[in-house]
């Protein structure tokens, strides 16, 4: 008998049974829809973590004004500035780990070119920012550190910056307007892209430090030298915990905080925290498999139930077969393509659900996804094996019958 | 003569119940020529359908030989006795067994399956069985939607789509009436005609009387075996040894 023979029986005899069938694929719909699922989500969150380490740049650690509370949320809205240049300084002398210590000052604002405006992300940093964050220059040049110290009016801009204002035409040299005040472009910045889950990491602009500071409205609200954040770049990964506790050291001897009394800063260690989020991602693609597994081990003994009870339903039919010169191996074939049939419609209807849900996931809920074909070829292989492997036996037995018990069974 | 298409020689069943044993069949010596159409008749469980599913490779004897157009049946294990009979015979059986969910011309194509036969070809053995027995219309009907004596038709059509040497009937008017037994037993009368051996089991003399050669049993014996030409000797002392066909054709 032929493999397609046996396809097309089987396809028969199951559109004979159809509740049956649809009630017999239940499990492995359940099961292989988790697994599309888990690998979805357990990659996602691998990506997620990926590409926001990419975006930040390697080992950065960001020091905040304000208190922290657990998980790095920022607390009240009141809270003091006390983070200063002096601090960051003072942290590249005294924190050994720490490679960069840059002072930050960041607003949104309005950046005008000729009539176009765009709204956008304005930091005030000095070259060792870009380089803590890894931020390549794509064309012209980077600040000087005579342009650093004196307020000069110059600016680096990202790839949408480029497309918004310049259509995508050179702007090195232009002068672009922000907060009404004139700066002259000297250089891009290489795109970042934009994250899996659509933030963009090009939208935006850089002007040195001073500059922000004497020109920027942002300005007026760090007075002195007082900076909206710090941002660090440790030595290695394996000292992203080390320079956490160096840092929080110096800044509370620094800001003269008695023991016991909360930090007026915090660390941020973003790299950290997304690690303790994918393990919460893991442990709900743990979850996932495990459903997945009883699911697909339920299905599969779902089928080997059904496949018995055909067997027994079809033992004249397997007889009148065997009568017209079946051999054992096309009764074999016959019931385990059977049973395989039923776990790959089980199988496909799983695809579509896992991946539909995925896709579901994805557009509305902040959470990182990854459909791959791959694991929809791995689902489905899995469910022709499991179809294999539970409906083996019933198939056996069915091959086993004896052409005239069975023929003679009502 | 030539090789017989059947040739028994003390042929028994035996089936163990219990501690029992049934001796179901004992002693059966026969020689069916080619072209024969013999019945077989005797009460109820005197053996008959024991005896058929022996001679159509369905089962294995308890003791004695069998040879099958000159082929030892005997010693041939479970696959090789379903190639035999995919080849060489046809089974028709008073409960027609056709798969319900397949229609007539799937039902009749379904030892070719086994014979992996390409689509086409089946198709076209198919239709010209179906045809000759007088259904080349009811082709895609299910056997739901056919009377009784239409399923029995591609039943009959089913066992001679592989054009088998040996055709054997259970019983095959057992289910019908009269007037359509009658019909079915004409349609396996021209079968024969045209060549091949036919075996049929039936309790009807009616029937029967289709037949050339009767061949009676009671409590698993061959009592008497009767043709239209007068009774034969039904003791193995009057057959030819086995092997002693071509020496005595001769
Ligand atoms: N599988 C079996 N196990 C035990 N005994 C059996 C089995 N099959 C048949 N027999 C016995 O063998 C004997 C002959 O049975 P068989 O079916 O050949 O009779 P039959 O002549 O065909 O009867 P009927 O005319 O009723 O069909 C009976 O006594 C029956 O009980
Ligand atoms: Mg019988």
């Amino acid at each position: 008998m032929k493999l397609s023979d046996s396809l097309l029986s089987a396809v028969s005899s199951l559109r004979a049974n159809k509740l049956r069938t649809a009630l017999t694929t239940l499990g492995i719909i359940i099961g292989v829809s988790a697994v599309i699922a888990m690998v979805g989500v357990g990659k996602g969150a691998q990506l997620r973590i990926e590409e926001t380490i990419q975006g930040l740049g390697e080992n950065v650690l960001f020091v905040r004004n304000g208190t922290s509370v657990a998980g790095g949320v920022r607390g009240g809205a009141n809270s003091k500035i006390s983070l200063t240049e002096a601090d960051a300084t003072a942290i590249i002398a005294g924190a050994p780990s720490i490679l960069i210590a840059a002072p930050t000052l960041r607003a949104t604002g309005q950046v005008i070119f000729g009539n176009t405006n765009w709204f956008s992300t304005i930091y005030g940093v000095g070259d060792t920012y870009l380089q803590a964050r890894d931020w390549q220059i794509e064309n012209g040049r980077t600040f000087s550190t005579n342009e650093e110290r004196s307020s000069t009016k110059v600016a680096i801009v990202g790839q949408t910056i480029i497309d918004q204002l310049f259509l995508g035409q050179d702007p090195v040299g232009e002068t672009i307007r922000i907060d009404r005040i004139p700066f002259r472009v000297v250089g891009t910045i290489r795109a970042k892209g934009e994250s899996s889950w659509g933030r963009d990491h090009d939208d935006v602009v850089f002007v040195p430090l001073s500059a922000a500071r004497s020109r920027l409205d942002v300005g007026k609200r760090y007075r002195g030298n007082l900076v909206r954040d710090i941002t660090l770049k440790a030595r290695s990964a394996d000292l992203l915990e080390t320079a956490e506790q160096e840092v929080t050291d110096l800044l509370r001897e620094r800001h003269r905080i008695r023991p016991g009394a909360p930090d007026d800063f915090y660390v941020r260690n973003v790299a950290q925290y997304l690690k303790a989020r994918a393990k919460s991602e893991r442990t709900m693609s743990l979850l996932l498999a495990a459903v997945a597994g009883i699911s697909l081990l339920v299905g599969g003994i779902g089928i080997m139930n059904i496949m018995l009870v055909s067997v027994t339903e079809r033992t004249r039919e397997v007889g009148l077969r065997m009568a017209v010169g079946a051999r054992r191996i096309d009764i074999l074939v016959q019931f385990v393509t059977e049973a395989m049939a039923v776990s790959l419609i089980g199988g496909a209807i799983g695809v579509a659900l896992g991946l539909g849900g995925l896709l579901t996931a994805a557009r509305f809920g902040d959470w990182p996804v990854v459909i791959s074909p791959f694991s929809a070829v791995i689902a489905m292989g899995f469910a022709a094996l499991i179809g294999i492997f539970f409906g083996y036996y019933p198939a056996h037995k069915a091959s086993r019958l004896d052409p005239i018990v069975a023929l003679r069974r009502e | 003569m030539s090789v017989p298409i059947i040739r028994t020689r003390q042929l028994c069943r035996e089936y163990l119940v219990g501690a029992q044993t049934v001796k179901a069949l004992i002693d059966f010596s026969i020689d069916i020529q080619h072209g024969e159409f013999v019945a077989i008749m005797g009460p109820s469980g005197s053996g008959k359908s024991t005896c058929m599913h022996l001679l159509g490779c369905l089962d294995t004897p308890s003791a004695g030989e069998y040879h099958l157009d000159g082929q030892n049946i005997s010693s041939l294990d479970a696959d090789a006795l379903a190639g035999i009979r995919r080849r060489k015979i046809g089974f028709v059986f008073q409960s027609f067994n056709l798969l319900g969910g397949a229609n007539a011309i799937a039902n009749v194509e379904l030892p070719l399956v086994y014979g992996g036969v390409s689509r086409a070809q089946r198709l076209e053995q198919a239709r010209a069985a179906l045809d000759s027995v007088g259904l080349a219309d009811r082709g895609h009907h299910l056997p739901a939607q056919l009377s009784g004596g239409q399923m029995q038709r591609v039943a009959i059509a089913r066992a001679i789509v592989n054009r088998p040497a040996l055709v054997l009937a259970d019983e095959p008017t057992g289910a019908l009436d009269t007037q359509t037994g009658q019909e079915i037993m004409a349609l396996l009368e021209s079968l024969n005609r045209c060549g091949m051996t036919v075996v049929v089991i039936t309790h009807e003399a009616e029937i029967a009387a289709f037949a050339q050669r009767v061949l009676y049993f009671r409590d698993g014996r061959l009592i008497e075996d009767r043709s239209t030409s007068g009774v034969n000797a039904v003791t193995a002392t009057t057959l030819p040894k086995i092997g002693e066909a071509h020496h005595e054709a001769q």
